[in-house]
């Protein structure tokens, strides 16, 4: 990222720390070490690609890779994957927009209502609408289900951004003469163009990966491809192969976003300037926008989960396997959360040095963490299969902490976002005054940075955990033998068409990832309440 | 205000939370702990079931009743995906058993030597058209390939009655079926073993034009939308209508199957079997376990479940309304010719169907 720093504060704290003192060397070497560590964890799926890849030989990659199928399968991936980005964009902007900045009633309620949609596996959305409708399928029902499903990740760290920034500027524009709407489109969405674009890479790349809500769509795209070369041909070294292709796509697409990015920077005019936002009448917008909300949470919350219900309901013959459920979803809990800490806890030393030491190396380093994201979770779990067998002699293997491990490499872009836009904001000259009264770093580092990034790691561990609740590919390949989760007991009774026992499955996942998509949205939202006497934490990613 | 007391307020709060996380991911994981050490009375043998689960569930309650000092634990995944996972996990594969819903997944394992000999006596309770011509895995159940059709949308008389009739251009936009599913290569194959190359083709360039958008992804799929009228027909395999039908109700079937003529190469019947993982560190219980699925009270519970899959062994048949496994009349293409379905892969890529 192109100088987070000139976003935080009014004093330039970079200077003060590239100024090594010899007391701070070995902290920076550990940093490093840690953070190179982390980076080298995450290349472990990619390293495994290239490997099978090669044994693929170069003569058939090439012909898989350029025959003409790939060329529709470009076309479907490209054409799904600006289209929902572009939407998500619209939609997780409006929404933060009125959410944030406007008198919309009730907006406390649609702060949570909004986010929890990110929640419920897609596998669960696209088999929910396609049991409404015909129409619903192919590109459209791509389109719709994926739209719906991953808006959120636009829509948190926009409304994060549109409640830190300035409002004064916008009401200097306006004294200047320029009108509302102007002002919305140069002063307002200015401000928040980095948590736009931010959110707007992360659902590129998830798109690229998506694989189960395409299954039920019947809708091919690189990722079902990659599935199917497992499946008719048993064909590890071709699906690697392609799966290269998507971590290509990855890196276009993240080349754009840092070069949209540019090198314009959103400066407050200084961290006291945090006062409260006054919000925009709605006036006679109020019906719309209201139906709008509406709409959106009845089409990506109402539609799942009354689905759900109703083929619960329909199938009320089968009894309802309390004792399974409760133990799946205490797993899924539990898996969960322990990969949320980890990989959190793996953010943080990345975040830190990119922030705090952004050397070309280091922000390339930090970007490539970011291809995870666009690997199938087959792919991530065949890695570290493979790794365990040829190194460790498969011990750990099926492990709950291997399981954990994989989870927490599988989305820890999602964690790094959280986390690097709190450690952006953290004043590092607070550090250094801790440092000069002689605390120890081990101390400064517990009670000084740790409680100063606090909201970021919360952020982080509530993405992390709302995605692994819903993972099924990888868990299916790594869980512990005679363990399942929701998503495999969901998964295990929709193949066999028992619509009406899955159901309660999909239902408790739900449940279980409201919890803290209802945390996430209550933590953006009083943010800047929290936190006034400092700079401002805002997700910028 | 100095920054340090209020960061040590919220440290304290953190660190409780952070507590309560570490403790509820410890029970969890105590819980996985217990639940496998309460398994070890005796042996546990590890099966990769690529079977529906229902199936392998009853199965495996069977087994277990029966020879008390054996416990299975059972993981369910796509069998491709097995495929996958044992070739990766190689010699350490935690596999003892593997059971599989079609042939060619066993059979791509025996041509990579993964696989034990069964048993004779094992091998013996199965006709020997169903197992692997080499002895590597043992046939337990059948499935037939069979055409799906919504009454309302295309008459009986109406359908091809031959696979190559699924080509006629007069199905254009009608016709549904899932290229990437396991259960389709068999049929390509037995096409291509009938008529060859240059005509296996053609007939696959017909029937992609003829299914345009209804190529889905699995026969559940075809089967679902077949029934609600989404398309007309579909080819599937049998049992995915009864499974169906015993799901919903009979009340909400819109669909009903019917046959290929007689021996035509598109009347192919799909083995399902199991074998033992050379890596099996409990070979003994896993060839015991093989023995059971092919014994009568294995064969028994197949055919009173409702997997509505045809027993093959120890002269079980099924007491399914099905049509009876005798009076079926399929194209008589063997289990080696089968084959792991390459060549039918490779023909179904060259038409850009894969």
């Amino acid at each position: 990222m192109t100088s987070t720093t000139a976003t935080n504060s009014s004093v330039d704290l970079d200077g003060a720390a590239a100024l090594s003192s010899p007391r701070q060397r070995p902290r920076r070497t550990a940093l490093t070490a840690v953070s190179f560590a982390v980076v080298a964890a995450l290349a472990l799926p990619l390293i495994f690609l290239i490997t099978e890849a090669t044994d693929a030989g170069a003569g058939n990659i090439w012909h898989l890779i350029w025959r003409s199928l790939t060329a529709s399968l470009l076309w479907n991936t490209v054409r799904l994957t600006v289209v929902v980005t572009a939407l998500c964009a619209v939609i997780g902007t409006l929404a933060a927009y009125c959410v944030e900045r406007t008198d919309l009633p009730g907006r406390h309620v649609w702060a949570v209502l909004v986010v929890i949609p990110f929640a419920i596996p897609d596998f669960v959305v696209s088999f929910g609408w396609s049991s409404l409708s015909t129409w619903v399928a192919g590109y459209r029902g791509a389109v719709l289900v994926m739209t719906l499903a991953v808006y959120p990740l636009v829509y948190l760290p926009v409304a994060a951004s549109f409640r830190g920034a300035d409002p004064g500027q916008e009401e200097i524009a306006r004294s200047l003469g320029a009108s509302r709407l102007s002002t919305f489109f140069r002063i307002t969405l200015g401000q928040a163009r980095r948590a736009i674009l931010g959110g707007s890479l992360l659902v590129a790349l998830v798109i690229l990966a998506e694989y189960g809500a395409f299954e039920i769509l019947g809708y091919q795209t690189f990722t079902t491809e990659i599935f199917s070369e497992f499946s008719v041909g048993f064909d590890t070294a071709s699906a690697c192969a392609l799966s290269l292709v998507l971590v290509v796509f990855s890196l276009i697409v993240m080349v754009g976003e840092s070069s949209l990015r540019g090198s314009g920077h959103v400066t407050r005019s200084g961290p006291g300037v945090q006062r409260v936002i006054t919000r925009r009448p709605l006036g006679r917008m109020k019906l719309p926008v209201l139906c709008g909300f509406v709409a959106l949470v009845a089409a990506a919350l109402g539609v799942p989960v009354g689905s759900s219900i109703y083929w619960m309901l329909e199938g009320g013959a089968h009894a309802i396997a309390g004792e399974s459920l409760l133990s799946s979803a205490l797993y899924t809990a539990g898996y969960s959360a322990a990969a949320a800490l980890v990989s959190t806890f793996m953010a943080l030393p990345v975040a830190l040095l990119v922030i705090r030491r952004p050397s070309a190396l280091n922000r390339l380093l930090t970007r490539t963490t970011f291809l995870v994201l666009a690997m199938p979770g087959l792919v991530v779990a065949l890695a570290l299969a493979y790794f365990s067998e040829q190194h460790l002699d498969s011990f750990g293997y099926q492990s709950a902490p291997l399981l954990v491990f994989a989870y927490a490499l599988m989305f820890f872009p999602l964690a790094l976002v959280g986390v690097r836009a709190s450690v952006a904001q953290a004043p590092v000259a607070l550090e250094e005054i801790a440092g000069s009264l002689g605390v120890p770093r081990r101390r400064v580092l517990l009670r000084v940075t740790l409680p100063l990034v606090a909201p970021g790691l919360g952020a982080a561990f509530c993405l992390v955990f709302l995605s692994a609740v819903t993972e099924l590919t990888a868990t299916l390949i790594l869980i512990p033998t005679g363990v399942q989760t929701l998503a495999t007991q969901f998964w295990a009774y929709q193949q066999n068409l028992s619509y009406a026992q899955a159901a309660p499955f999909a239902l408790v996942i739900i449940a279980i990832a409201a919890v803290p998509a209802y945390l996430l949205g209550r933590f953006f939202d009083r943010l800047p309440v929290r936190h006034d006497a400092r700079a401002v934490p805002r997700v910028v990613s | 205000m100095s920054p340090v007391r209020p960061g040590h307020a919220r440290m304290l709060r953190r660190r409780r939370l952070v507590a309560g996380v570490v403790a509820m991911v410890l029970a969890s994981l105590t819980l996985a702990a217990c639940g496998s050490s309460s398994d070890a009375k005796g042996v546990t043998i590890t099966l990769y079931n690529g079977q529906h689960v229902q199936t392998t569930d009853a199965l495996v309650a069977g087994f277990e009743k029966k020879y008390p000092s054996i416990t299975v634990a059972v993981r369910s995944d796509d069998e491709d995906t097995f495929d996958a996972q044992i070739v990766q996990e190689g010699s350490h594969s935690p596999a003892d058993v593997f059971y599989s819903e079609n042939s060619p997944a066993l059979e791509f394992l025996q041509q990579r030597g993964l696989l034990a000999k069964v048993d004779d006596l094992t091998l013996a309770k199965t006709p020997a058209k169903y197992n692997s011509p080499q002895g590597d895995w043992v046939g337990v159940s059948a499935r037939v390939s069979v055409l799906i059709y919504n009454p309302s949308l295309i008459k009986k008389r109406d359908l091809p009655t031959t696979v190559l009739g699924l080509a006629n251009p007069k199905y254009k936009g009608e016709l549904a079926f899932a290229a990437g599913e396991t259960d389709f290569q068999p049929i390509v194959t037995s096409v291509l073993q009938a008529y060859g190359t240059a005509t296996t083709l053609k007939w696959l360039n017909g029937i992609k034009s003829n299914a345009s958008a209804h190529v889905y992804p699995d026969n559940e799929t075809i089967a679902d939308e077949v029934n609600r009228g989404a398309v007309a027909f579909g080819v599937v395999n049998q049992y995915y209508w009864y499974r169906m039908r015993a799901e919903i109700g009979a009340s909400n079937m819109r669909s009903l199957i019917t046959y290929f003529a007689p021996h035509d190469p598109g009347y192919v019947i799909d083995v399902s079997g199991a074998g033992v993982l050379k890596s099996s560190t409990h070979p003994v219980a896993a060839q015991e376990f093989l023995s059971f699925l092919v014994s009568r009270q294995g064969q028994e519970i197949i055919a009173h479940s409702i997997s509505f899959e045809y027993p093959v062994a120890s002269g079980v048949s099924t007491t399914q309304p099905e049509t009876p496994f005798s009076a079926l009349a399929p194209y008589p293409i063997d289990i080696a010719q089968l084959g792991t379905g390459e060549r039918a892969i490779a023909l179904l890529r060259e038409v850009q169907l894969l």
